[in-house]
């Protein structure tokens, strides 16, 4: 405490506008709740140690889920009880990187109990800051595997009983038993005295990890005013009181010192970084208009696909197809497959998109094209199509138009025609055909090209071909007509 | 406050606004030189005050307080600006 001024730590957003409303410059924290504080502890640690540029904070799911409004760090909220895991990953990938997994009880000593044992039992190097306060507090005070014996939850109303409920589970003294970790400390919120406990523990758990000893964690017992139904103060005095006796302070674990300090080599974060541990290529920037860009009438310009039908139909397939030859025309694509119970003979469908800007999102809610492969299909989507979009159904499964009149149809005995060359399953590939023949969104070239791709049985290839010239072909004697 | 020269004595300053009212500052506050305003603040919280004497710059408020930037300390010699928010 040499700074001869104490405010808002620098690691904090001066205004939490992901948090927004009409308060964004306090937390969404209850008064009194020990969360908050444990926060500018560690923001205050980050600033002196000027670490914050590679830092990487771990939110959980709980009533912390929100930190990443709150520090200005790299953020990443996981699943419950997974922020030991994900900040393995991290902590593997960018050796150079402070990450912290910052977690409540429910989530890390309940659902993601296993989690953190065998991240401690590994040794990530990591430090943890494990806030416990002996409750579910997020969702409204349950009984947490920390809850005192006796103590009074939504969930043990007539106060825990070891009987039914077993014992409040000691989380540091557990870790502590591993071989792998290198400090475990207990600490408590309370007063003055044990508050500078906590500061020094939350600096060393961190300064361990700058001097990449190992796995460093830091129990903290902290309150929660609204869970435990009582005022701040006097929610501290209970801390004080009972809290304390069932969860003793101390150092458990401590072999810090007999480890070498040896800052981490390896990769610092960085989106390059992330590129070259991704086998990324360097970042393309997208054409500005597709290769085919004089072709494409402006309506059927960065197409947004849905495509469904049977299982079997290969849909899935026409999607990647689309997706796969737009990617090599110089497309932004994305392609998300929707693995619906189709196996046992249900519907299924993809959502495609093509662009050449980047995708925002790959889903497809508002398709401007869609390829209904039989009457089901069609029913089920054909209200989501923008109006004057595209539809593409199969001929010889949808014999009646959409009902909708604001449509553009095109209706191509696709069933048929592969029939014809002597495999129902090509009907996908002769779609494909007649998609890019009559919106000249692709060239032909440019999808046989990709074919192999996406089709591991090259004995195939030739058909498949074929199946996308009679699509093209159906499409010409179309306008001939 | 002049605080080019440094600071005479220790002093607090609370945001009203971004204070929560929990008390806890209050509370722990060995020269009891902090209290509970009559007032509700624009959150509906009554938020601590200072009497305007008698700080001594402990910074025990300051890490009772759950919020980033409800309290802050200045301790006596201080030289600089006053912080802003
Ligand atoms: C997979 C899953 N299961 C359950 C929940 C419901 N849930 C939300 S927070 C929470 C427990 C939070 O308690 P704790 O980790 O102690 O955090 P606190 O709010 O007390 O800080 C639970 C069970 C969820 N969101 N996700
Ligand atoms: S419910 Fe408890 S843990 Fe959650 S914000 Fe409120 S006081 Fe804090
Ligand atoms: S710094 Fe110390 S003396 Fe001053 S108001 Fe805060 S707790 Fe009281
Ligand atoms: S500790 Fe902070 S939020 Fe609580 S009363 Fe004091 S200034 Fe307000
Ligand atoms: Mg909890």
């Amino acid at each position: 405490m040499a700074e001869k001024v104490l405010k808002r730590a620098d690691s904090f957003y001066p205004i939490f506008e992901r948090k927004g409303g009409p308060t964004p410059d306090v937390t969404h924290y209850c008064p009194g709740c020990g969360h908050g504080v444990l926060h500018k502890l560690i923001a205050e640690t980050i600033d002196d140690f000027g670490i914050r540029d590679r830092t990487i904070l771990i939110s959980p799911v709980g009533c912390s889920v929100f930190a990443y409004y709150y520090f200005r760090t790299g953020n990443i909220q996981s699943a419950h009880g997974r922020a030991p895991a994900v900040a393995t990953g991290i902590k593997r990938v960018f050796p150079q990187s402070i990450v912290i997994s910052y977690q409540g009880d429910g989530d890390l000593a309940a659902i993601g109990t296993n989690n953190i044992l065998q991240a401690a039992n590994r040794g990530e190097k990591i430090t943890v800051f494990f806030v416990n306060n002996a409750i579910y507090g997020m969702t409204g005070g349950q009984m947490a595997p920390t809850t005192l014996i006796g103590q009074k939850t939504t969930t043990s109303p007539m106060g825990r009983k070891p009987g039914n409920e077993g014992f409040p589970i000691r989380m540091s003294e557990l870790i502590a038993t591993l071989h792998a970790p290198i400090y475990v400390e207990r600490v408590a919120l309370t007063d003055a005295k044990n508050s500078t406990r906590v500061r020094k523990a939350v600096r060393k758990a961190l300064q361990n990890q700058i001097d990449n000893k190992g796995f460093s964690f830091v129990e903290v017992l902290s309150v929660c005013p609204s869970g435990w139904k009582m005022t701040p103060v006097q929610a501290k005095e209970w801390l004080t009181q009972e809290m304390i006796k069932a969860f003793p302070l101390g150092v458990y674990k401590d072999i810090s010192d007999e480890i070498e300090a040896q800052p981490a080599k390896g990769n610092v974060f960085s989106v390059q970084g992330l590129r070259e541990q991704l086998n990324l290529p360097e970042e393309k920037v997208a054409p500005a208009t597709p290769v085919n860009k004089t072709a494409t009438p402006e309506k059927y310009r960065n197409p947004r696909l849905k495509m469904a039908g049977f299982g079997g139909q290969g849909i899935l397939m026409l999607g990647l197809g689309i997706a796969q030859a737009g990617m090599d025309a110089g497309y932004e694509v994305s392609w998300i497959p929707s693995y619906g119970p189709e196996m046992r003979g249900g519907t299924a469908n993809c959502h495609v998109n093509l662009s050449t800007e980047r995708i925002g999102s790959p889903l497809v809610t508002r398709p401007t094209v869609l390829i209904a492969m039989n009457l089901p299909s069609l029913e089920k989507f054909v209200d989501e199509v923008v109006p004057g979009g595209l539809i593409i159904t199969d001929a010889s499964l949808v014999t009646q138009p959409p009902a909708r009149k604001d449509l553009e149809h095109l209706s191509i005995p696709a069933t048929q025609i592969a029939d014809e060359l002597g495999n129902t399953r090509v009907a996908n590939m002769v779609i494909l055909g007649a998609y890019i023949a009559y919106t000249q969104i692709l060239d032909q070239e440019t999808v046989f090209a990709s074919l192999p791709h996406f089709i591991k049985q090259k004995s195939l290839i030739g058909l498949n071909i074929q199946a996308i010239k009679k699509g093209i072909e159906s499409i010409s004697s179309q306008i001939k007509n | 406050m002049d605080l080019e020269k440094g600071l005479e004595s220790a002093r607090v300053v609370i945001r009203e606004d971004e204070c929560k009212g929990c008390g806890l500052c209050i509370n722990i506050c060995p020269e009891k030189v902090l209290f509970e305003q009559k007032h509700l603040n624009r959150m509906g919280y009554h938020p601590a005050g200072y009497l305007g004497t008698g700080c001594i710059g402990c910074g025990f408020c300051f890490y009772q307080c759950p919020e980033p930037g409800a309290i802050t300390v200045y301790k006596k010699g201080y030289v600089g600006e006053e912080v802003e928010r």
